[in-house]
């Protein structure tokens, strides 16, 4: 026993506010910690990994030739699609997961540990933009086998890839908040399922906006996850940057300027 | 960051380590903690001893920033808990009564994360983390995830980790429940260690013994009360002196030995007749050599003799009106004889 170690401090520096830069560097440490469990846990990846493949693979060959005629002309239809809608849906386990994490005892440390209170929030977001790259690539790595080659090149795609990686961390923290009100995983599983079953299907993700009812029209041009998809489009197929990439970062930035304080909150509530 | 933001504390022996007053809190109908008063002086360990949901983790928790108090102020070493949590957070460690760290990381991993959070850099979380996991015995469970690990290592790996920082204050919330005899003393030896080097340690426990062992003073807590509060001394003398305890070996003897000890010690005595035993309080021990000459000269032969200093136990079931619930084989080897010294 070196006494050293036990020495308390005697007299210290204090504070009773966080800095910003400890905020992120508190942030940085909790995404690291995030990758670290899933480097312990790969079994975490199983529905980024597969989802894409299946997902891409069913909807291209059912709707393709009803929709476009063909496969081949529906993929890039459904290719940008499919990506938005897929990576979205991953983000709902961000909220299952952290419900499951936050009942554990070390967020009790984390608590009572002199950090920036949205650290262990912000961390295990952050990390998951892991899990929402690997949905991208494979989406897109799909597509390319069955056919798919974007016109915008593969700088465009690349822009494309990230604004959808954004767009659902900034989505993830409306589950993040789900995560944290919620008294279950399941729960957190089932509420985010309903929000996000007609976002991602009254759009025009899958089929033409012009063979909808007029009602119905007017519910999907409002649905920001058109606009999200209508960006990915004009970047993968011409390399353009229009007004719906512009709509889908301000939706981005909004959600997260309201659902990340209202969640700290809460997150801090919770006992 | 302007200078009132910022300052120095020194502690010293004689500042008050936590100063709590009519602390409430209520889930629901249930008012866990009823108005908790505490004062810990620093450097001593404080043991809040109480049965299961007494409210001994509820007041912890609010004493750690961890809880919102309904009424009622807590101040560590002079700040708020509520209104300075962040400087209270810089003060003290934590150690739950489940163990707070990461189960699906290695106890290096947790030690570094932890570190890495307090400000540490990337060597020095190693070089902590290392030095650490060698004093509390762990250097080869490093890498293993604790999944792997027993319950004293996973409350060793956790007291490791409240201690990064080195607060001046440790909240332990029953740190050897559920932990076996050789690792609860081992616990017991290193909460002595952190006291001798400075630190204040506030301990609950459901364990009387452990409170005897190692708290400076105490505080029964029960139904979310301070029911009483001293030192350990303080609080067997507040049950009563110690009891002589006399069998015989003939029972048609005891009335006579019963008349003979009323007499001698000037008291009132207890008689088990099935068990041909007699229970007497002791206040003055000389007057027992009287007793025992007057028992031979009346051809009064003992079978056993026995002299009981009151217990925790006793106090506990005389401050409270009732026994240790929940808990019955924790308390009940004792539960015969506090009985006796109750009536």
């Amino acid at each position: 026993m070196r006494n050293t170690i036990m020495k308390p401090g005697v007299s210290r520096e204090l504070k009773n506010y966080t800095s910003f830069g400890q905020s992120v560097r508190n942030s940085l440490t909790m995404a690291y910690r995030g990758l670290l469990k899933l480097r312990r846990t790969p079994e975490q990846l199983f529905d980024v990994t597969f989802q894409p493949i299946i997902f891409t693979l069913m909807f291209t060959y059912i709707f393709g030739g009803a929709i476009s005629g063909d496969v081949q002309s529906y993929l890039p239809v459904i290719i940008p699609g499919i990506l938005v809608q897929t990576v979205i849906t991953t983000s709902i386990v961000t909220g299952v997961q952290l419900r499951e994490d936050m009942d554990k005892g070390v967020f009790d440390r984390f608590k009572s540990l002199p950090i920036a209170r949205i650290a262990p929030l912000a961390g295990a977001l952050l990390a998951d933009t892991v899990r929402y790259t690997i949905a991208t690539v494979l989406t897109f790595a799909m597509g390319y086998i069955m056919g798919y080659r974007p016109e915008g090149g593969l700088d465009a795609v690349a822009i494309a890839a990230v604004l959808v990686i954004v767009c659902s961390w900034s989505i993830s923290w409306i589950f993040a908040f789900f995560g944290v009100i919620a008294r279950t995983a399941s729960s957190v599983q089932g509420i985010s399922m309903i929000v996000l079953f007609p976002l991602t299907f009254l759009s025009n993700a899958f089929v033409p906006v012009d063979t909808m009812p007029g009602w119905l029209q007017w519910f999907v041009n409002m649905n920001p996850i058109s606009h999200l998809v209508t960006a990915v489009r004009d970047l993968a197929d011409s390399g353009t940057v229009g007004w719906d990439l512009a709509i889908s970062l301000a939706g981005a930035a909004a959600i997260v300027a309201i659902f990340a304080p209202i969640t700290v909150r809460a997150y801090m509530r919770r006992t | 960051m302007g200078v009132e933001h910022k300052e120095k504390i020194r502690i010293t022996d004689g500042d008050w380590a936590v100063e709590a007053s009519g602390l409430v809190k209520a889930f629901g109908a249930n008012r866990a903690v009823d108005g908790v008063n505490l004062n810990v002086r620093a450097g001593t360990i404080y043991g809040v001893l109480g049965p299961n949901g007494a409210g001994k983790t509820t007041t912890i928790r609010m004493l750690a920033t961890l809880l919102r108090p309904d009424t009622g102020t807590a101040r560590i070493f002079g700040h708020d808990a509520v209104k300075e949590s962040q400087i209270v957070r810089q003060l003290i460690g934590v150690t739950g009564q489940y163990a707070s760290v990461d189960e699906s990381l290695s106890a290096t991993e947790n030690l570094i994360i932890f570190s890495r959070l307090l400000g540490l850099g990337r060597a020095e979380s190693r070089r902590k983390a290392g030095e650490l996991l060698e004093e509390f015995g762990l250097t080869e469970a490093a890498r293993r995830p604790l999944k792997d690990f027993s319950g004293g290592m996973r409350r060793r790996l956790d007291l490791a980790a409240s201690l990064i920082a080195q607060p001046p204050l440790i909240f332990l919330d029953e740190p050897t429940t559920g932990l076996d005899p050789r690792t609860r003393s081992q616990m017991w030896d290193t909460i002595r260690r952190l006291v001798k080097t400075g630190s204040t340690v506030l301990l609950t426990t459901q364990y009387l013994e452990e409170a005897d062992q190692l708290a400076d003073r105490i505080a029964v807590i029960d139904r979310g009360q301070v029911v009483a509060e001293g030192t350990v001394d303080e609080l067997k003398s507040s049950v009563g002196t110690s009891s002589l305890h006399l069998s015989v070996q003939n029972p048609q003897d005891i009335e006579t030995a019963r008349q003979t000890v009323e007499r001698m010690l000037k008291v009132q005595s207890i008689v088990s007749y099935e068990a041909g035993k007699i229970t007497a309080p002791m206040a003055n021990a000389d007057l027992v050599t009287d007793l025992l000459i007057a028992l031979r000269e009346a051809g009064i032969r003992l079978a056993e003799m026995s002299v009981q200093k009151p217990t925790l136990d006793e106090v506990f079931l005389t401050i409270t009106g009732h026994g240790v619930k929940d808990e019955g084989s924790l308390a009940s080897y004792e539960y015969g004889k506090a009985e006796v010294a109750k009536v």
